[in-house]
């Protein structure tokens, strides 16, 4: 192999590019990104560095004395791939040919038809995103959060430190329940209450109003809840699009073996844009999580090295964390499935659990709110088990 | 500066012990039976190794597993970005005792800021 194209210049695509130089591919390396910024770390976007704490510097990736030798575009985007030639086509007109492509495009924002061009209404999900959200925070004011899920719950958190006056909308009856199930889903939703700050449930968002700039949230219900400012956290979707016609198989992002490999030879797929099959499990799913696009590359970058030779190893459950009003979440496996929750230590309402999701009374999920030393044996138990 | 940790017969192969000074520091005690000492905050964040996972001569992280060498305090890979400093260990009469660096300690930011009295 003589020149690998990595598309996405983000952890998933940074982690690619390193697995590739550390397992000792010695070639051409192209890394395409459509972000001007050099590979930074999201997850303070919504945390740290939207409360003003981290500055710019604190988010890069890379170490200052890194080198992978690798050819840096950033700030174009890649519009096409074609399969057979595995030629990535750029939006500046030029392509590049690689023998072997990592795709690690990872996933935008979605929005909220109807909102565009109406002063703000934000989403969060790259570094120009944080920078304008934090800018407007900074003023004050009521926010009205739109979603309960994850990033939506850390800006309630960060933006009620920050002295906000913050409501939640969540379209469920419970939010998280999707990711931790009702019982574990109602007790990390509950921080919310514990500080005040308003959570609507199992309404949905009819519209936004306001002129030039947003002045309320309009519910289905009929009620209007004034706002300020309004974040829209109702998901992402994998970045794919630029795929269409290459031949690669998409399926809520790309389709890939257990391994990520397509089913196009010398093409992988990791990351937030990468739905990996789940040999436990039987079927595809996207993992949407950090610590999945940092691990998962060094296997795909194993399996294009090989051209296929080798056999995948099981991948780690899912981990992910989170941080909400000074809590540290922590959740590893898969909820769904679980038959039943157990609260294994600390008390719910000192919001300080470690619970244990088992099917069949087998360990299939672990969640921890502030227990990391407790969380970490059982993560590992649930490694091994699987 | 020279500081009794704990006894060795106290410390399981496999588990760590942290000593409460400041910056706290830890210590390890491997499954192959060799023990080391290194500064117990992550770099990245304000997490103590010692709640970490220890595999060979390797931490990994509780929080979002940046895996450090407990030889040279080298990290991995991402999030965190510097290594941990590093202590030197003596066991004597069975005694485990550590010998605190001179080198400054490469805290993470939130850390290093409330140590200097700033903002937390
Ligand atoms: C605000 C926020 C907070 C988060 N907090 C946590 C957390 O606490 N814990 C956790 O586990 N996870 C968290 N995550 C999730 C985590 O950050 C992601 O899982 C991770 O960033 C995925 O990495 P990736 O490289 O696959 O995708 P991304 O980080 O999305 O990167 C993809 C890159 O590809 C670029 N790109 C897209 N299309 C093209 C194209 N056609 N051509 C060229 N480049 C393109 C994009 O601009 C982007 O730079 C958070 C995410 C966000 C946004
Ligand atoms: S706190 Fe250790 S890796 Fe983040």
């Amino acid at each position: 192999m003589r020149t690998v194209a990595v598309v996405g210049a983000s952890l998933a695509g940074l982690s690619a590019a390193r697995s590739l130089r550390k397992q000792g591919y010695d070639g051409r390396l192209v890394v395409i990104g459509d972000e001007l910024h050099r590979p930074y770390d999201r997850p303070p976007l919504s945390k740290e560095f939207l409360a003003g704490s981290l500055a710019e510097a604190d988010l890069a990736l890379e170490p200052d004395a890194e080198d992978l030798r690798a050819e840096w575009l950033l700030g174009v985007r890649a519009v096409g791939l074609d399969g057979p030639q595995r030629a990535v086509r750029l939006a500046d007109g030029s392509e590049v040919r690689a023998d072997g492509v990592v795709i690690a495009t990872g996933a935008a924002a979605r929005t909220l038809p109807g909102t565009d061009g109406l002063a703000g209404v934000h989403t969060l999900r790259t570094l120009d995103d944080a920078r304008a959200l934090r800018d407007e925070l900074t003023l004050g004011g009521r926010l009205v959060v739109i979603g309960g899920g994850f990033i939506g719950a850390e800006v309630a958190s960060t933006a009620y430190a920050l002295g906000l006056d913050v409501t939640v909308v969540e379209a469920a009856p419970t939010p998280l329940a999707g990711p931790l199930g009702e019982t574990m889903g109602t007790i990390v939703s509950a921080l919310h209450a514990d500080h005040g700050v308003r959570l609507l449930c199992g309404v949905g968002v009819k519209g936004l109003s306001g002129e030039s700039r947003v002045d309320a949230v309009l519910l289905e219900d009929g009620r209007s809840v004034p706002a300020d400012i309004v974040v829209v956290g109702v998901g992402a979707r994998p970045c794919v699009e630029w795929l269409a016609g290459s031949g690669i198989e998409l399926d809520d992002g790309v389709k890939c073996g257990a391994d990520g490999r397509t089913g196009l030879a010398g093409v992988v797929a990791v990351g937030d844009c990468a739905s990996w099959y789940d040999p436990r499990a039987g079927l595809h799913r996207r993992v949407e999580h950090w610590t999945g696009a940092r691990e998962r590359p060094d296997a795909a970058v194993t399996a294009l090295l090989a051209g296929g030779a080798v056999e995948p190893s099981a991948p780690r459950p899912p981990y992910f964390w989170s941080d909400q009003y000074g809590v540290k979440i922590q959740f590893a496996g898969h909820a769904a499935g679980a038959d039943s929750v157990t609260i294994e230590e600390g008390a719910r309402d000192d919001r300080n659990v470690l619970a244990v999701y088992r099917r069949s009374g087998h360990p299939v999920a672990v969640l921890g709110m502030n227990q990391p030393r407790l969380f970490m044996r059982w993560r590992k138990q649930l490694a091994t088990a699987a | 500066m020279m500081i009794p940790a704990c006894r060795l017969v106290d410390l399981p192969r496999g588990e760590a012990y942290r000593l409460d000074i400041d910056p706290p520091v830890s210590v390890f005690h491997t499954d192959d039976g060799e023990v080391f000492a290194i500064d117990d905050t992550c770099t990245h964040q304000d997490a103590s190794l010692a709640d970490g996972w220890l595999e060979g001569c390797e931490v990994e992280c509780p929080l979002h597993a940046s895996k450090f060498d407990l030889r040279t305090g080298a990290v991995d890979a991402p999030p965190a970005k510097r290594p941990v400093r590093t202590h030197e260990v003596h066991v004597e009469d069975g005694m485990i005792y550590v010998q605190l660096s001179l080198d400054a300690p490469n805290l993470p930011p939130c850390v290093a800021a409330r140590l200097a009295g700033g903002p937390a």
